[in-house]
């Protein structure tokens, strides 16, 4: 019998984990299943082209069209199983039960099903509250975003920034509202996540920080339309529309029962092999796995690089297990990379900023963001991130380079 | 191969310029500069460059 092997999740990094696949000379049967109804698609412009490039009126059949992946040739016999999510399994008996009832059988499987948004607790007002991960959310988004609307948007995060950008440049009036000091602290640390709110501020942006959400009031007319945003310290912020963006949950409930370690997501090792099983590999943003270009705790990056890499090498690691030959032995060390474009500036990040004790600006001033900076992060001194502020893309590979270099130990 | 960027989709991110050097090249003004006929053993580098452009841009035609 030809082998199966099932991706679970149609995403960046299940498409990629199919195509290398493909590429190791992988020639049994693939099937992708995928939640949504939507082929592969890139996600980073939901929170801002795919908004401010589209009327209130697009479609969500147009949006996926347009932000879809073009899957390479060697996939084009791929079964894709969409619509219905991954629900249980039997990893002992090679069983993956969907939600529609069907049940696909399996000799190797691809972990992908990457995250979901967390939600602001309570469950009314139920009206004019929005995430963005999916283009169904992001058309939802886009059909309430009327001049002036006002928009509350609920943490300060990279996705949570883009958003009040696109939303002030379609007209609406945004406050930023985010539990800790500073905006986007974990990804570019104190000194600049100040100097970004400093700058947002000055083109009108309002930002609370230290404040978290206590609950959200329905309006007096009608309780399930959200009227106002309640802070920690009593605060009402009237509201048309809450944006929710405080983080994510990782979706692995259907992997639950079999033994495996799903603290924050689905733990592995450094080749991308679920800890404890061979035929089950994971890629992108729920794998957890250790990187020896920073030390040996597994963690999980949502960086936009990682799915393609965790994928290709977890494409890799399954492969020589189909085959029965080792194609690599070598540590796996992918440099994070992922940009932002807020409010006019355009960041770039390589490395991981979020490990460092220390900060230093390397070029420019942190109160001239628009004139170019270059941030530079130091672990014990060595250099472990760079965060480049309007720095020329020409610029870009210099300063990936200086980060690049693995430390003795690999 | 031929390589072509949709130059209405590119959007500067020089992430090609990184995964491919011999074939793409952001210039002083950091706008892409690319050579359309590399070489058929650059296949590697170019798809490589293809997947990891955030706007999509890369196509290869062989």
């Amino acid at each position: 019998m030809r082998p199966q092997v099932v991706v679970v999740g149609a995403s960046l990094a299940g498409l990629r984990a199919a195509e290398q696949l493909r590429a190791q000379g992988y020639a049994g049967d693939l099937t992708i299943v995928g939640a949504e109804k939507h082929k592969p698609y890139n996600r980073p412009p939901l929170s801002k082209e795919a908004l401010s490039g589209h009327g209130p009126d697009v479609t969500v059949e147009a949006l996926s069209a347009s932000l879809a992946f073009r899957p390479k040739s060697s996939i084009a016999d791929v079964r894709w199983q969409l619509g219905s999510p991954a629900v249980s399994s039997d990893l002992a008996e090679g069983l993956l039960s969907l939600a529609n009832g069907q049940v696909l059988a399996f000799d190797a499987l691809v972990v992908a099903t990457g995250l979901r948004p967390r939600r602001l607790l309570g469950d009314t007002p139920t009206r004019g509250r929005h995430v963005v991960r999916t283009v169904d959310d992001a058309v939802s988004l886009r059909a309430a975003l009327v001049p002036a609307v006002r928009a509350v948007v609920v943490g300060g995060g990279f996705i949570g920034c883009e958003v009040a950008s696109t939303l002030t440049s379609l007209g609406a009036r945004v406050t930023v509202v985010e539990p800790l000091p500073v905006p986007m602290l974990r990804g570019v640390g104190a000194e600049l996540g100040a100097a970004l709110r400093a700058h947002h501020e000055h083109t009108g942006l309002q930002v609370i920080t230290g404040q978290g959400v206590s609950r959200l009031i329905g309006a007096t007319e009608d309780a399930e339309q959200v009227a106002a945003v309640v802070l920690d310290d009593g605060t009402e912020l009237a509201a048309d529309l809450v944006i929710e963006s405080i983080g994510s949950h990782p979706n692995t409930e259907w992997l639950q029962g079999n033994g495996l370690d799903l603290t924050d997501g689905v733990l592995c090792d450094n080749q991308l092999r679920v800890e404890g099983r061979a035929e089950i590999v994971a890629a992108g943003d729920i794998a957890r796995f250790p990187n020896p270009r920073f030390d040996d705790i597994a963690r999980r990056v949502e960086h936009w690089n990682m799915p393609g890499e965790t994928a290709k090498r977890a494409a890799v690691t399954l492969a020589d297990h189909l085959s029965g030959h080792a194609t690599t032995t070598d540590p796996f060390t992918p440099l994070p990379a992922f940009w932002s474009d807020q409010f006019g500036l355009r960041l770039q990040s390589f490395g991981s900023p979020g490990l460092a004790d220390t900060a230093v600006v390397e070029h420019g001033a942190l109160d001239d963001l628009d004139g170019g900076l270059v941030m530079a992060y130091l672990r014990k001194d060595r250099l472990v991130g760079a965060v480049l502020v309007n720095v020329p893309a020409s610029e870009y590979r210099r300063y990936r380079d200086a980060v690049a270099p693995l430390p003795l130990a690999v | 191969m031929k390589v072509r960027v949709d130059m209405t989709m590119c959007e500067d991110h020089g992430q090609c310029a990184i995964a491919a050097p011999d074939v793409f090249r952001m210039n002083d003004e950091s706008k892409l500069e690319y050579d359309p006929n590399p070489d058929d053993s650059l296949l590697a580098e170019v798809e490589e460059a293809a997947d990891v452009c955030p706007a999509q841009a890369i196509f290869i035609e062989d």
